[in-house]
């Protein structure tokens, strides 16, 4: 049966990380770095918050405090994609290399990455445990407000999710603000824009570069973590987190580099992601794989639309995707 | 009047001209200092015996006939997808595709493959399963190129998008064929009467696949280097502006060349069914599409050179595939030195076209200006 009460929270929760994947990509973007290796990223800071945790788990044992449970992952989470940004404004910014080929080449490594970790992290400490189930750190993770269970259906909808939900959006709509209303978001802008006449007004490029890229890689990371820890109960599984990645840079584009509405986006393609769970299809399961199309379909029918309303103000960064020299004419 | 106004300590400019030999040696030592790193972080991780992991990779991609066979046939392939891609790139036309357009001849091979196997002879079967493949790839490139030629939409999230829109498909074809039910796998095609499947050249399975593969390559090399086609594709990839101010029509030069891209990719998921796997899986391609960008890319879009970026990304993948099963490791370890191989590849671009200053000291400068 199709209820909207218990659909529209699922969604709510598989939007989380697509919106943290997407505005942390459209941080990248405005400063002019196309970052294909988002998908990677958010794959290195699940991964990274799951050996922080996983070690605190297990050490603990029967003295697992929440709030340090919470802040070890949040930690090492961060760590482990800031490292991936470093590498990528490494490569792209200071050895000006193709945007592209980096960013594929880090997914490579950060899909291996996660899946080599997270598969034989066991194996490699010797762990007595049968396999990676942070139930103690999840539960910490997912603890909503008290008083939610007993609100009724608004409860059920606006309060029934752990603290990271709230975080993300909080996020999001910082993100805009600082974008749109600060200074340094308008010369973040002016850098993704054209980074020439940036560097003639004294913007230092490649700071802007290495802090938005940076802070953008450590925001999609948080993405990956929520994924495990909330969506997933703390249980990592390899490939799980499938293409969310990709999803989250297509949704760059339709949010038209705004992340305060990303927000609502990213709640619409959660509910296409799960959408096939709901829709009656009996015993035809063949059609489920039909219906697990949709967020794809919808992403070409949204990028074909977007480009035949060929707005103005629509358009990505005019520097996306260049690397700056400032010698180059 | 004490003007302390220092110079940059480095100063880039642009190399006008590097000899071929430098170049390599920047490359080879990136690969090496690669090597160096991927040793530290295997024994760091694993506390393995780098050179032990080495030598097992080894063994695994070249140890017998057989495994030297089975590296051929992923050359091959990869190869195959990546010389696909080139023209692509080279036209800036970032396909990220390939992968679908790979999957969408593999289930127009197995389409009819399942269809006909028992209804018609082996040889117009085999060639309606060319044609329907090589329709299909070339089908799955066209949309996004059509798309962005005309509207200029987004071609790399296009194609990309169009990658799952494809595996979708043949997860559907995959239930309602499954053998047995329920098993949620074709298994193997035609075994009995192995209808569809390609004759094994020389009593070698690989062997039709490899020469495919040598034909296909050079006939991109003489296609991307001497014909007008591949002259028109390269003033697009430099500047559309230039393009059209030369009376080249820019739409139609994008769709040909991905429509050509799209037919090498059906081509090869003709001959993963046809040929080597004789089998449908959704992840029959196996990330090959992503990884061709880079083979392209580090061979800097000449065919000749993917033979060699091909052959270090496939060495890498078998390597892995045997020290996962020797040292009892995740087969992923292989995705995270492949990445550190690319980083620094990639890295070492920047030091073939450009040339680093350090400012000269500053005794030195004093008595030039004395």
């Amino acid at each position: 049966m199709f209820s909207l009460i218990t659909f529209l929270p699922r969604a709510i929760v598989q939007s989380v990380p697509l919106l943290l994947g997407c505005v942390g990509e459209t941080l990248n973007e405005k400063s002019g770095s196309l970052n294909l290796g988002i998908p990677g990223v958010m794959y290195v800071g699940a991964i990274s918050g799951v050996i922080g945790s996983f070690f605190y788990e297990t050490s603990a044992g029967e003295n697992f405090n929440p709030v340090i449970g919470i802040i070890i992952p949040l930690v090492t989470c961060l760590l482990g994609s800031l490292m991936m940004g470093l590498i990528f404004c490494l490569l792209t910014v200071t050895l000006r290399a193709n945007q592209n080929v980096t960013g594929l080449a880090m997914t490579t490594f950060g899909v291996g990455f996660g899946n080599f970790f997270g598969g034989s992290i066991i194996k490699l400490t010797g762990a007595d445990v049968p396999s990676i189930a942070l139930s103690a750190t999840s539960k910490a993770f997912k603890t909503s407000l008290p008083f939610a269970d007993k609100a009724g259906v608004a409860g059920d909808l606006l309060l029934s999710y752990g603290f990271m939900t709230y975080v993300a959006i909080l996020i999001a709509v910082i993100t805009s603000f600082v974008l749109k209303k600060t200074r340094t978001g308008l010369e973040l802008r002016a850098v993704g824009e054209n980074p020439a006449t940036a560097d003639a007004a004294g913007i230092n490029i490649n700071r802007y570069k290495y802090f938005s890229i940076c802070i953008g890689c450590m925001i999609a990371g948080l993405g990956g973590l929520y994924y495990v820890m909330d969506y997933a109960n703390g249980v990592w599984s390899n490939d799980a987190f499938g293409d969310r990645g990709w999803l989250a840079i297509a949704l760059v584009i339709f949010s038209i580099w705004r992340p305060n509405w990303a927000v609502w986006e990213s709640m619409l393609f959660g509910g296409l992601y799960i959408l096939y769970l709901y829709i009656p299809t009996g015993a035809n399961f063949a059609m489920k794989e039909i219906y697990k199309m949709l967020p794809y379909i919808v992403t070409i029918i949204m990028l074909i639309a977007i480009s035949l309303r060929n707005k103005h103000e629509n358009q990505p960064p005019e520097g996306l995707g260049l690397p700056y020299f400032r010698e180059d004419r | 009047m004490d003007r302390k106004e220092k110079e940059p300590l480095i100063h880039i400019t642009k190399r006008k001209m590097i000899p071929k030999k430098q170049e390599w040696a920047i490359r080879l030592g990136a690969i090496l200092a690669a090597l160096v790193v991927c040793a530290v972080i295997t024994t760091l991780t694993t506390h393995l015996n780098p050179f032990a992991v080495y030598a097992s990779m080894w063994e695994g991609s070249f140890g017998s006939e057989r495994k030297i066979w089975a590296l051929l046939k992923e050359l091959s392939i990869l190869l195959m997808i990546s010389v696909a891609l080139a023209p692509a790139f080279k036209m800036k036309f970032w396909n990220l595709g390939g992968g679908g357009q790979v999957m969408a001849g593999v289930l127009a091979t197995t389409t009819c493959m399942i269809l006909f196997g028992d209804k018609m002879g082996n040889v117009p079967l085999i060639l309606l399963a060319l044609v329907t493949s090589l329709a299909a790839g070339a089908l799955w490139a066209f949309i996004p190129a059509f798309c962005r030629a005309k509207w200029n939409t987004n071609e790399t999230l296009f194609t990309l998008m169009m990658n799952y829109v494809a595996t979708q498909i043949v997860a559907y074809f995959i239930i309602i064929w499954e053998k047995p039910k329920g098993s949620g796998k074709i298994g193997v095609i035609n075994q009995s009467s192995r209808a569809g499947w390609l004759p094994y050249l020389g009593g070698k399975q690989y062997m039709l696949v490899v020469l495919i593969a040598i034909a296909v390559t050079i006939f991109m090399y003489i296609y991307l280097k001497y014909s007008k086609h591949g002259y028109e594709l390269t003033v697009v990839g430099e500047s559309q502006n230039t393009a059209k101010y030369v009376g080249i029509d820019v739409g139609k030069v994008i769709i040909r060349t991905l429509v050509l891209c799209g037919l090498i990719c059906g081509l090869t998921g003709f001959l993963l069914v046809s040929s080597t796997d004789h089998t449908m899986t959704t992840t029959l391609e196996g990330g090959r599409g992503f990884l061709g960008v880079m083979v392209a890319w580090l061979a800097h879009f000449n065919p000749i050179g993917m033979v060699l970026s091909a052959l270090l990304m496939v060495f890498m993948a078998r390597g892995s595939g045997e020290i996962s099963t020797a040292f009892g490791l995740n087969k992923s370890f292989g995705d995270i030195l492949t990445g550190v191989i690319l980083f620094f590849v990639i890295g070492s671009e920047f030091f073939i076209n450009y040339q680093i200053h350090f400012r000269k000291s500053s005794k030195g400068k004093e008595a030039a200006d004395v």
